[in-house]
């Protein structure tokens, strides 16, 4: 599953695993920023841009051509959009779209491939963002592990009851009636699980096991790359 | 001696209707172990989760002598270790070590204290290897060592398993058996197995429709329910003759 993999991705022990999320975080704001700020035909920064991206799959140990696979999953969205300011006559801007938001989700995949869920969560919180937005992330995350799980289970049911084949009409039936099971079945699951963590003593916070830590080196890490894209988008 | 787990005239109601507890009474005492027997559906799990707020029902619970209510309830979840039938649900976090030390610190044990608890409860159950490992690559019988370790790095004074042998061949029930037999804590355990059962308790309780019908030695309740596999053989043999 591709969140288990990201997951696996994010326990690893890279110089840039050990930067504090906050510092990750903050460096990701401003590479957004001056991503989305940068013009269309400022070639020379979206280069610089990208080779920081490059640098830092590098510098984390995670295999390149799996991340770039991965980020390119926004690819049909921003193709859409693209292909709309095409039609509109600004070819340019089309081109610098799909290449701003693929360079984004290279970003985030960078992130959250860094940086285990706790600890971002951890961070975000530390960085002001709303408790409950938190608290959503958290569960949110945790119950795609349960529902993928469920539409597995239901589809190898289905798989070894003839479920692929047949006529479409039956087969869009069966998938209707197998999105109802999988809703109903996940809110139990859910539910077992929300009872399992209250049994434990959660009162709504995760707390962890190594607190955050924002030393010299994050420091360093944070000023050092954010000057680079400031003077990159300045030049 | 005093009651550690104390329950008089418990009801309870699901929201749809069901009456799952009928005026159960039931009291556990320090050290001892009691299965809770009977059929699906008959009100076992339902009454183990009222034992620690999950469900409130009408009626009196008492738990080392502080009655279940919302202000008692964080001590209460310290003292009661509740595994729970299916380990997927129970185990939540990214690695094994993160997993069991997820108790203590919601206690309010600093991270140093959490990490040595939740070292100390995986020594205990045999899976001190694993604690870097991420929980769902863990086999069946790993994933209930872990969510026993998950509840033992609280130091609970009670512990309950809710049929702790579903997904575990035969001999991980054995390690499960020899594990249990070692711990000192009073022990609730809801179960079909009667093998299992018999291993560890030596009183059970046996439920029919939301009533606890039975509570006594274990043989004598097996016994008097019929509740035990060679029965189930000596019908299958019966019907099996008379086919052929």
């Amino acid at each position: 599953m591709h969140h288990v993999l990201v997951d696996h991705w994010s326990q690893g022990a890279s110089p840039l695993h050990a930067r504090d999320a906050r510092a990750k975080i903050l460096v990701l704001l401003v590479f957004l920023i001056v991503l989305a700020t940068t013009p269309a035909d400022a070639y020379v920064t979206l280069a610089i841009d990208a080779a920081v991206l490059v640098s830092g799959i590098l510098l984390a140990g995670l295999p390149p051509i799996s991340v770039l696979v991965r980020a390119a999953g926004i690819l049909p969205f921003s193709a859409a959009f693209g292909a709309i300011t095409w039609l509109a006559g600004d070819g340019w801007r089309a081109v610098a779209l799909i290449e701003k938001s693929y360079l984004s989700a290279v970003a985030v995949l960078l992130l959250v491939g860094t940086t285990p869920l706790p600890r971002l969560l951890s961070g975000l919180e530390a960085l002001g963002t709303p408790r409950i937005l938190v608290l959503l992330a958290q569960f949110l995350y945790r119950y795609l592990f349960v529902i993928s799980e469920q539409a597995q289970h239901l589809q190898l049911a289905a798989a070894c009851r003839g479920g692929s084949s047949g006529r479409r009409q039956s087969r869009f039936r069966a998938a209707a009636g197998a999105l109802a099971v999988l809703f109903a079945r996940s809110y139990y699951r859910a539910e077992g699980i929300h009872r399992a963590m209250l049994s434990r003593g959660f009162g709504g916070r995760f707390s962890l096991l190594n607190p955050m830590r924002f030393g010299a080196l994050d420091a360093v890490f944070t000023g050092a790359i954010v000057a680079l894209l400031i003077m990159a988008r300045v030049q | 001696m005093k009651p550690i787990v104390e329950i008089r005239d418990l009801h309870f109601r699901y929201e749809d209707g069901t009456l799952a507890l009928d005026g159960v009474n039931f009291a556990l005492y320090p050290g001892e172990t009691v299965a809770l027997l009977g059929a699906n559906g008959s009100g076992k799990t339902t009454f183990v989760l009222q034992l620690n707020g999950i469900l409130e029902g009408i009626g009196s619970v008492e738990v080392c002598g502080l009655p279940v209510t919302k202000e008692n309830l964080p001590p209460i979840r310290s003292k009661i270790g509740m595994v729970f039938q299916d380990s997927d649900e129970q185990l939540f976090m990214p690695t094994v070590l993160e997993d069991v030390a997820f108790g203590p610190l919601n206690q309010g044990c600093t991270p140093e204290q959490a990490m040595e608890k939740a070292r100390v409860a995986l020594r205990q159950v045999g899976m001190e290897h694993a604690l870097g490992k991420a929980p769902y690559h863990l086999s069946a019988g790993e994933k209930r060592k872990v969510a026993l370790a998950g509840v033992l790095a609280m130091q609970p004074e009670i512990l309950v398993l809710d049929e702790p042998t579903t997904f575990l061949d035969p001999p991980a029930q054995r390690n499960l058996v020899h594990l249990l037999r070692e711990l000192p804590q009073a022990k609730l355990i809801v179960t079909h197995d009667v093998h299992f059962a018999r291993a560890l308790a030596q009183r059970a309780a046996f439920f029919e429709k939301g009533k606890l019908v039975a509570d006594g030695p274990i043989e004598e309740i097996a016994e008097r329910f019929q509740w035990n596999y060679s029965a189930l053989d000596a019908d299958l043999r019966y019907s099996a003759q008379r086919r052929f």
